[in-house]
Parts: structure tokens; sequence; C-alpha cells
């Protein structure tokens, strides 16, 4: 890891001229409309816009969640497009891992078992010293027996974190991680994120509509109409809501 | 609201069409089986109006032993031939023509095999061409060897004009003798239905039939114009007294229909057994679904709440869609139904070479059908409805999350249901008269009701367990999770699994152990080596020829030979069995039988003996006296002489030989028991009997283990047509999994799809749901397994005062297969929710927006 903290420019995902178009002829949407975009290894890269302006699109994009309808996306070296449901389950299994705003931790699992999941799915055997430093860092030790209905909402994202980091994929996407937190638990969850990223050398890849969310980000991308109409880094909160403020009035 | 119901409805179609095949399976069996016995009932109607067409009245002389009500003709009474000139002097008769037409003339075909025939095989005098009966070819019999047959005989058998033919007769051993003519009956018909018909010249049937001169059995009257066929019958009536039956043709064509209905009855009872068990099984089906119907529903109906439905309106639009589905499962149900009665009902009749009397409407089927349908529809939706009824309007702003309610309720009326019907059950076992059939019944049902609503609490150990088989895998231990979620859900699932599979255990139990029971007892009460007997086909019981039983008896290898037979009398004016024997102390012997009272070495004329238990039951004791009206109508005073132990094999009374041979309507052996002599191998003895035997088609020689497998056979054949109650429960009980399964399936799409976005494949995808359909059908198995052996055990030892039998045996290979079958089952049930599982688009699973 320490290794990919020192070659910060390599990419560990990239879209290149990528179009979603849904629908024909005049019932025809852009909803990405030629994006291309590096993300580099080891960064906390935010994707932010108005609603319908393509910002989830773009990520199931890269996660390979969704196809394309034109152009090319990459996880790190090796090409997603255009791969069969197979590819992309063992795309998903050792290079991408999920966080979901709905948290989606399986109810009739323990923290521990959910934790695990993507591992025992995949018949893997987690490395012991690496799941002590996540549940280390998230701070769930003493939760590790309870069951999901026994956990707050925070508590339950942190579970889902460390399910998205204990495979050590290359790229994590977070999907509104914070939409159903409180401030306090949402700030818990962002801190983690970046210390993930700064201590571990992750790459996190995370949708929001919130400024506040964003700040904790290394690079915020501003997407409206399907296009790539803005970047940031280093990022406050302010700045990002005076971009915002400044994308409304454009669109 | 009306509106809101119908489109709610329709929008549900697959869950829609899943309960509604459930009302149509359950009504299907009733409505089938009414049809094909009202087509088959109306078909022999027919049949018998077409055979007393051209009968104006009958005479016969009336038996005291048959029963008029069975058409039971084996005690046959001659009338004097004199009797003919007596009733044509009787005011109105125009002629009175005597007949001898009597079942028991048995036909040996080309194959050296009796010509069998499920209507009958008759033998009878040849009156002359008449309305009723034509020569189709060759001339009418005038020698004692000659005959004519039915055309159907002819053609079953390939007999023509000129061709010898054996003819084992009902008075007569087998002598062979030859065609001369065929005929048809009216309407080009070539039996009435299905029966094969020898007729001899009038003094031959008298003697072959009959085994008397100058008799008949039946005395055909016309009567002469303008007297009607009532005052026909009340003036022969009259002038002959009291010994005599009279019928018009109406009368009998109407009694020997009404006996034909009475036994179809019995053929109703097993289909709606069938339709019963269906039913009960659509009843857990028909509630699960309603019920995941309302879970699915709790938004919707919250949100109408919220508008100002009031709870009767919620209530009303769920027992409107239970109306819905009633309604129109009955009426598919019925179609069927129809169907598939009238294809039972033409492959009967073609097989008893019949004419079908086509597919009626039988008012009541069809009363029946819907009546049934939509009451246990709308009955099994009443619980759900009231469920729908208690969604508070807060509901609809919430994310409909259920929590799960605690099972102490639920548990504890479990718990008492299942001890009522336990506490029925033992009471109607322990013998309660008239209401025993009843309690029995309904303490079997309310024990599976309770047992199902037991069945949730039940579930999280007996499930985990199951389950553990499959931990192995991770989508196994994820589907085993899944199964144990919803107790409530996974036990009604299951609970129809289970009633099926109690039922069937249950019976089996009891057949198995019956099976056993007969075959442990034949090994202990019979010494005998080999059993003479032969299959009986029609109500002429299968005879050893007197002379094969002399010859049988010379047989070197033999050691000790004694024949039974037996008959109905009416026996202190009730119809009963009573047996004779030829040789008394071979029998003893051979059965193993001692005194406990009395001297029961020898029977004399006027004695009798009997087994202890019969004797302890009608309170006999040595001394004792009954009054035998024996077939052939002689009515004599018994005594008892001495009392015997019982046995399996030959309990009750026990009357002399000689007064067998002079009242009994066959007193020739029906049976022979067989001692071979010490040192002769029971292989060589029977190749010599058989060698006796070999010219008589009906009998054969079997050795004790063959007989003990022959007679368990029955049981055999009656466990594998338990089984097919098994598919159609189970056919049923399948849907019931199919609609849990596709509606945890759509519960947890964005669980599933998150599954699938952390790597799970779609073949682990699919292990996981079928999984999770294998450990319900599984323990529903289980469950049923367990109850259905304690019922079926329950019920054996209850019964072993009454019938002897008191060790339960355990269908071990059926259970094992039943377990084996809930697998594949479960794998088969799994299969539509498991595709939807698998082809769920991961984004649209976990996309929010």
């Amino acid at each position: 890891m320490t290794a990919s903290v020192a070659t910060r420019t390599e990419v560990a995902a990239k879209a290149v001229d990528v179009w979603k178009i849904y629908g024909t002829g005049e019932a025809q949407v852009h909803a990405l409309g030629g994006v291309s975009v590096e993300l580099e290894k080891g960064h906390f890269t935010a994707i932010m816009g108005p609603s319908g302006s393509g910002k989830s699109t773009l990520m199931h994009c890269l996660a390979g969640l969704d196809a394309v309808s034109r152009g090319e996306v990459y996880i790190g070296d090796s090409k997603i497009t255009g791969l069969s449901d197979r590819g992309l389950t063992n795309l998903r299994r050792t290079k991408v891992g999920f966080i979901f705003q709905q948290f989606n931790l399986l109810p009739t699992l323990t923290a521990e078992e959910n934790i695990l999941l993507p591992l025992s799915i995949s018949g893997r055997k987690p490395d012991q010293a690496w799941f002590d430093t996540v549940i280390e860092t998230v701070g769930l030790r003493d939760r590790l027996k309870h069951r999901p209905s026994q956990l707050s909402g925070g508590q339950q994202q942190r579970v889902a974190c460390a399910r998205a980091l204990v495979s050590r994929p290359e790229v994590i996407f977070a999907d509104e991680p914070t939409g159903n937190l409180d401030s306090r638990s949402g700030a818990e969850v962002l801190s983690f994120l970046r210390n993930s990223v700064r201590d571990f050398g992750q790459t996190i890849v995370m949708v929001t509509h919130d400024p506040n969310a964003a700040s904790y980000a290394d690079r915020v991308i501003f997407l409206a109409d399907g296009h790539i109409v803005d970047e940031l880094h280093a990022p406050t909160a302010d700045a990002v809501l005076d971009r915002l403020k400044r994308l409304d009035k454009a669109v | 609201m009306l509106r809101a119901t119908l489109k709610s409805l329709l929008a549900r179609k697959l869950r829609l069409i899943l309960s509604t095949l459930a009302v149509v399976l359950s009504v299907m069996f009733v409505s089938g089986s009414l049809v094909l016995t009202d087509t088959l009932g109306r078909t022999f109607d027919n049949v018998f109006s077409n055979i007393y067409s051209y009968t104006d009245v009958q005479v016969s002389a009336k038996s005291e032993t048959a029963d008029a009500a069975s058409g039971n003709s084996s005690a046959i009474l001659p009338v004097p031939a004199s009797d003919v000139a007596r009733i044509e002097k009787i005011d109105g008769v125009r002629k009175a023509t005597g007949s001898v037409f009597v079942s028991g003339a048995r036909v040996i075909g080309k194959n050296g095999k009796v010509v069998i025939s499920q209507s009958g095989q008759f033998g009878g005098s040849w009156t002359g061409e008449d309305e009723l009966t034509k020569l189709i070819s060759g001339r009418a019999p005038s020698a004692p060897d000659e005959i004519v047959i039915n055309n159907g005989l002819a053609k079953q058998a390939k007999f023509a004009v000129g061709d010898p033919v054996d003819i084992i007769a009902r008075a007569e051993a087998r002598k062979t003798y030859k065609v001369v003519g065929i005929m048809q009956y009216a309407g080009n018909r070539d039996s009435m239905a299905g029966e094969t018909t020898v007729l001899f010249t009038e003094a031959t049937a008298q003697q072959v039939m009959l085994g008397e001169t100058d008799v008949f059995n039946v005395i055909d009257v016309k009567g002469k114009d303008g007297v009607t066929d009532n005052q026909l019958r009340d003036n022969i009536k009259a002038a002959l007294g009291p010994k005599y039956t009279v019928q018009t043709g109406d009368e009998l064509s109407k009694a020997s229909s009404e006996a034909i209905r009475g036994l179809l009855k019995y053929f109703n009872y097993f289909f709606l057994g069938f339709g019963t068990i269906a039913l009960l099984v659509g009843v857990f089906l028909i509630l699960n679904t309603f019920s995941i119907i309302v879970s699915q529903r709790t938004q919707e109906l919250a949100l109408l709440r919220a508008m100002g439905a009031s709870r009767w309106q919620i209530i009303r639009s769920v027992l409107i869609e239970a109306l819905l589905i009633g309604t129109v499962g009955s009426l598919f149900g019925f179609l069927v139904g129809m169907g598939l009665g009238a294809a039972g009902a033409s492959a009967f009749t073609s097989l008893a070479k019949m004419d079908s009397a086509g597919l009626g409407l039988p008012v009541a089927a069809i009363v029946t059908s819907f009546t049934i349908g939509i009451l246990v529809t709308m009955i099994s939706a009443v619980l759900p409805a009231i469920k729908a009824a208690r969604v508070a309007p807060i509901a609809a702003m919430r994310d409909a999350a259920t929590t799960d309610k605690p099972l102490t309720g639920i548990t504890i009326g479990g718990g008492v249901v299942t001890a009522v019907g336990v506490g029925s059950l033992s009471w109607g076992l322990a013998g309660a008269g008239d209401a025993t059939l009843l309690l029995v019944f309904g303490g079997v049902l309310l024990t599976l009701i309770g047992v199902a609503l037991l069945a949730p609490l039940i579930s999280r150990p007996l499930v985990a367990g199951l389950g553990s088989v499959f931990s192995w895998s991770v989508p196994g231990k994820l589907g085993r999770r899944n199964s144990s979620r919803n107790p409530r859900r996974t036990a009604i699932t299951a609970g129809a699994v289970m009633v099926g599979i109690a039922i069937i255990t249950m019976i089996s139990t009891i057949f198995s152990s019956l099976s056993t029971a007969i075959g442990e007892s034949v090994e202990k009460d019979l010494q005998a080596d080999l059993i003479v007997y032969g299959q009986q086909t029609s109500d002429v019981p299968p005879i050893i020829q007197p002379d094969e039983l002399k010859q049988i008896k010379a047989l070197p290898q033999l050691q000790t030979v004694a024949s039974v037979t037996y008959d109905v009398v009416s026996l202190n004016g009730k119809q009963d069995f009573v047996l004779a024997y030829d040789d008394v102390p071979a029998v003893i012997t051979v059965l193993k039988l001692h005194p406990v009272a009395g001297r029961i070495d020898h029977i004399d004329s006027g004695e009798f003996t009997v087994d202890e238990k019969t004797a302890k039951e009608r309170k006999y004791t040595v001394g004792s006296t009954i009054q035998v009206t024996f077939a052939k109508g002689q009515t004599k005073t018994l005594t008892l002489v001495g009392i015997t132990n019982s046995t399996s094999n030959g309990n009750g009374v026990v009357v002399s030989n000689t007064d067998a041979q002079a009242g009994f309507t066959f007193p020739q052996p029906i049976q022979a028991l067989v001692k071979a002599k010490d040192g002769v191998a029971v292989d060589d003895a029977k190749a010599a009997v058989e060698g006796v035997l070999k010219n008589n088609p009906e009998v054969s020689v079997q050795t004790k283990k063959e007989l003990v497998g022959s007679s368990q056979q029955q049981f055999d054949v009656a466990l594998v047509i338990v089984q097919v109650l098994l598919f159609i429960a189970l056919g049923i009980s399948v849907l019931g999994v199919i609609n849990t399964l596709l509606l945890s399936v759509i519960e947890r799409t964005r669980e599933l799809g998150m599954l699938r976005a952390i790597g799970l494949r779609r073949r682990q995808t699919w292990s996981m749901v079928t999984i999770e359909s294998v450990v319900i059908t599984l323990f529903g198995t289980v469950l049923g397994l367990v109850v259905g052996a304690g019922l079926g055990a329950a019920t054996v030892t209850a019964l072993k005062s009454v019938i002897g039998f008191g060790a339960v045996t355990l269908p071990w290979g059926y259970m094992i297969a039943y377990i084996i079958g809930a697998v594949i089952v479960g794998a088969v049930a799994g299969l539509i929710p498991a595709i939807r599982a698998v082809r769920l688009n991961v984004l649209n699973a976990i996309a929010y927006e």
C-alpha cells in the first residue's frame, strides 16, 4: 500500500468518451454525453451535481454496474466495457467495493459476518491483521457479534465501510454514503473514509449532493446535463457550495 | 374502493394465478368425482332398463340369505318347473316362460385361462329368439353339449360356430361343449354391459347351472293387453303367496341400478377423500397467499386508511378479492373436474365394453363445487382480512418494515389446539361408539392445525438443524438463514407440505403395520405347507372339484389335507359367514386348534363350534343354540358343542360338513390346507398338487411363504395408490412454496442486488434461493413425517384390541422416499423464484433515485 501512496499519479479508474443514452427517437435522453475522466489512485474523489445531472449514472458506469452506450471504462489497467456477467462478477470480487446509501447489510448475519461476506462469497480467507486494522479504524470491536437491527445507522454504515475495505479493492464506490445519516454520524463515516485514503492509500469515489460531504474529498468533479462542467481540488464546503450555486444559475 | 381492489388484484397476476390454482385443484376433485359417478350411474341405469325393457313381470323364489339390495346372487333358489303352468292360469297372464339365468359359467379361453369379465359370467337356458335376443349365426342348441354364446364373448375369446369350448359351470366340473350359435341383443349389442353369456339347452342349463332337474330360477311373465304391469304383479303376488319375489320390469331395473349406485358411492368417497386433502392443503395456501398480499399492500392499505377508509371497507376489499379468486377458481376447477370425470367415465365404459350414457351436468356437482370453492377461499381470507384492517394509517408514512411479533400467543393457541386434537383422537380410538369416526377425524384435523400453529416456534431450532446440512457453502448458509427469517411465513408454507405428508404417512404406517401383522399371524397360526385356492373374480368362488380333492388326498407326498368351504347364511336373522370342514381333525392340526371348552374333534349335524373370541363377543357358551337359515332355504337349530382358541385364519361359526353339503350354495371345497409328509420338500409337494390341478384354471397352489406374500400384496397395492394422494397434496403445497419464495425474492430485491454487487455469482444466487426452498419443504416434510407416524402409531396401538395387531411398522422406505422427494420438490419449487433472483438487474436493485 505504501508503494501506491508514493506513485500518486497512477490511475485507478477511467472513463473514455462515455455516453449513456436512454430510450430511442424523440424520447431519447442523454444521461452522459461523452464524459472522459481519470480517477487517481489513492485519492478521494467526489462527484457532484444537481438531480438528473448524471452523477449516479457516471458512477454506475465506472463501477461496471451499468453498461455504457458508447465509450470505454477501465478499472486499473483492465477494460471492463463488454465484460460478461461472469467477468463483471470477478471484477466486483477483486477490484471493486461498494458503500450504499441504504447500508444494505444482511439482517440475518452479524456485523462480523457482514464484513467478511465479500471474502466468503468468493471463498477467500481474510487477512487477520488487515481485518483487525479495519475493525480498529471503524471502531466496531465490541459490536462484531451484533446484528444490524441492534446497531445505529452510523454503526451500520461503518460496518458497510469495513465490508468494502476488507477485500482491499482497487476502488471503493460510495453512493451517497451519508444520505441516510444524521450530521454527526455522517461526519464520523466521512472522516473514516478520508482516513482510509490517507492511511492505507485506498481509492474512493463518492457520489454526493452534500457540499459538506464533498469537502472531505481531495477532488470534486461537477456534472451537469451529462457533462463534466467543473472541478475543484482540496475543496472547502463553502467553495463547493459556491460552485454549485453558479451551476444552478447556468442550468 | 372496489376499483382499487380490482386494480391491485390485477397488478399481482402471478400470485393471483397461484392461489386460483389452489382452488382449482381442490374443486377439481370434488366436481370430477361427482361427474364421474353421475355418468356411470346413468350408464348403468340405461343398461338395466335395456335388460328389463321387454319384461312385464318376473317371478323368482324369495331368498332368506341373499341381500336383495346388493343383488347378491350367490344364493340362488330354484322354482319348480310346475310353477310355470300355475302362473299361466293366473288372471291377466298371457304367457309365462321359465328360464335359467345365473352367474357362474366360467368359460376357458383358448389360452387355457378363464375369460375374465368384470360384469359377470352368466350361464342360462336358451328360450328361443325374442324381442331382446336374436341369433346372428348358427342355430339354437338342441343336444346336451351344444351352446349359444353372446357375440361379446365370441369376439373377446375369438370363438366361432363349431368351436369346442371348455366351461366350468356353477354346478358342474370342467366339461367341453360345442358352440352352435352366436347371439346378439336388441340394438345390435354384443352384450348388455360387457358380460359373457353361455346358453345351454333347458335341461342342461338346469343341470349344470342349478344342479337340479325341472327347476328354473326366474319365470318371465307377459300380461294380456290392457293389464298393467302393476296389476299383473299384484295378481301373481296374491296367487303365489309370500315365498316368491314378484317384480315388474321397472322395479327390477331400478333395484339393480340402485345396487350399482350403492357401489359407486364408494368411488365417490375415494375421490372426495382426495378432494378433502386437496382442500386442506389449499386452505393453507390461500391463507398464505392472502397474508402475503396483505403484507405487501401494507403501505397501500395504510394510505387508504389515512384517506378515510374504514376498517370494514378494508376487510371487505380483501374479502372481495377472495370472492373473485374463489369464483374464478371454482369455475375452472369445475370445468377441469368435469373433463376429468368424463375422461374417467369413458375409460371405464370402454374398459367394461358398455355404452356410455354421455356427459351430464349434475346440479349437485355445480352447487358443491362453487359452494366449496368460494366458501373455503373466503374463510381462508378472513384472518388476513382482519390483519389488513389492523394496519394503522401511520404505516403509510413509514418504510414498510414489518416487525416480528412475538410467537407467544400463536404458540399457546397451537398447544391448546394440539392437546384438544390428541385428546379427541385418543378418545375416539379408545372407542366411543357412533362418535368414533367423527372423533378420530376431528382429532386428526385438530392435531394438524395445532401443529401448524406450533410450527413457527418449532421452525427456529428445526430449520437451523436441517439447514446446517447446507452450511458448507456461503449461499447455503445465506439460504438457510433466509428460511428462518420469517418464522410465521415459513411455518405456514411448510404447514401446507406437512398436512399432505402427515396424512399419507399416517395411512402408510397403518397399512404397513397391517401388512406385517398379517404376515406374522399367517406364519404363526398356519401349520400348512401349501394352500390351494383361487382368486375370486365373480360372485362364484373358484371351487376345487371333489375328484380333484380326492386325488390330492391320495398323493403319497402329503400327510394331511383338510378342505374348507364357507357360505353366507342367515344366523339368528342376520347375514353371516359360516365355515365347514370336511376333515375336522386335519383342520385342528393344520390351524393349531385346541379346545377351550367342550369338544372340538368332531362336529355332527345339528352342532357347531366357534372360536373363543367370537364366543365371547356373542356370549355363546357350550350348549347355546343358534337358528341358521342356509342358502338353499332350510332352517336348522344348531347347538354349540365346543369352543376353540382364536386364530387369524379361521374364526367364526363352524357347522358340520353334513349340514354344509345340504344347505350351502357351493358345498364343494373352496380352500384346501395341505401338510407335506416329513422329508418331502415343499416344492415337490407343490409340484404334485399342481399336477392334479392342471385342468382347473381357477385354482392354484401356494406355499405358505407365497401366501404371506400375496396377502401382503394387496396392502402394497393400497400403499402405492395412497402415494398418488401424495403427488396431489405436494403439488398444491409446491404452489405455496413458490408463492412464499417469490415474495422473499421481491422483498429482498435490494439485498440480492447488494450481494450481486459485492461479487455473488448467478449460480450462487440460484443455489441460495434453491436451498431456502429446499429447507422450507424439508421442514414441512419432517414435521409431517413425525406427526403422521405419531398419528399412525396411535391408531395402530388403539386398534390392537379391535383387529388384533399391535406392532407398529413404520414405512421406512416410503418415509425416506418422501424426504428425497421433498428435496427434489423443493428444488423444483425454487425454480421460478431463483430465475427471478438470478435475472435481477443489479443496478435497479440498489438504485434509489
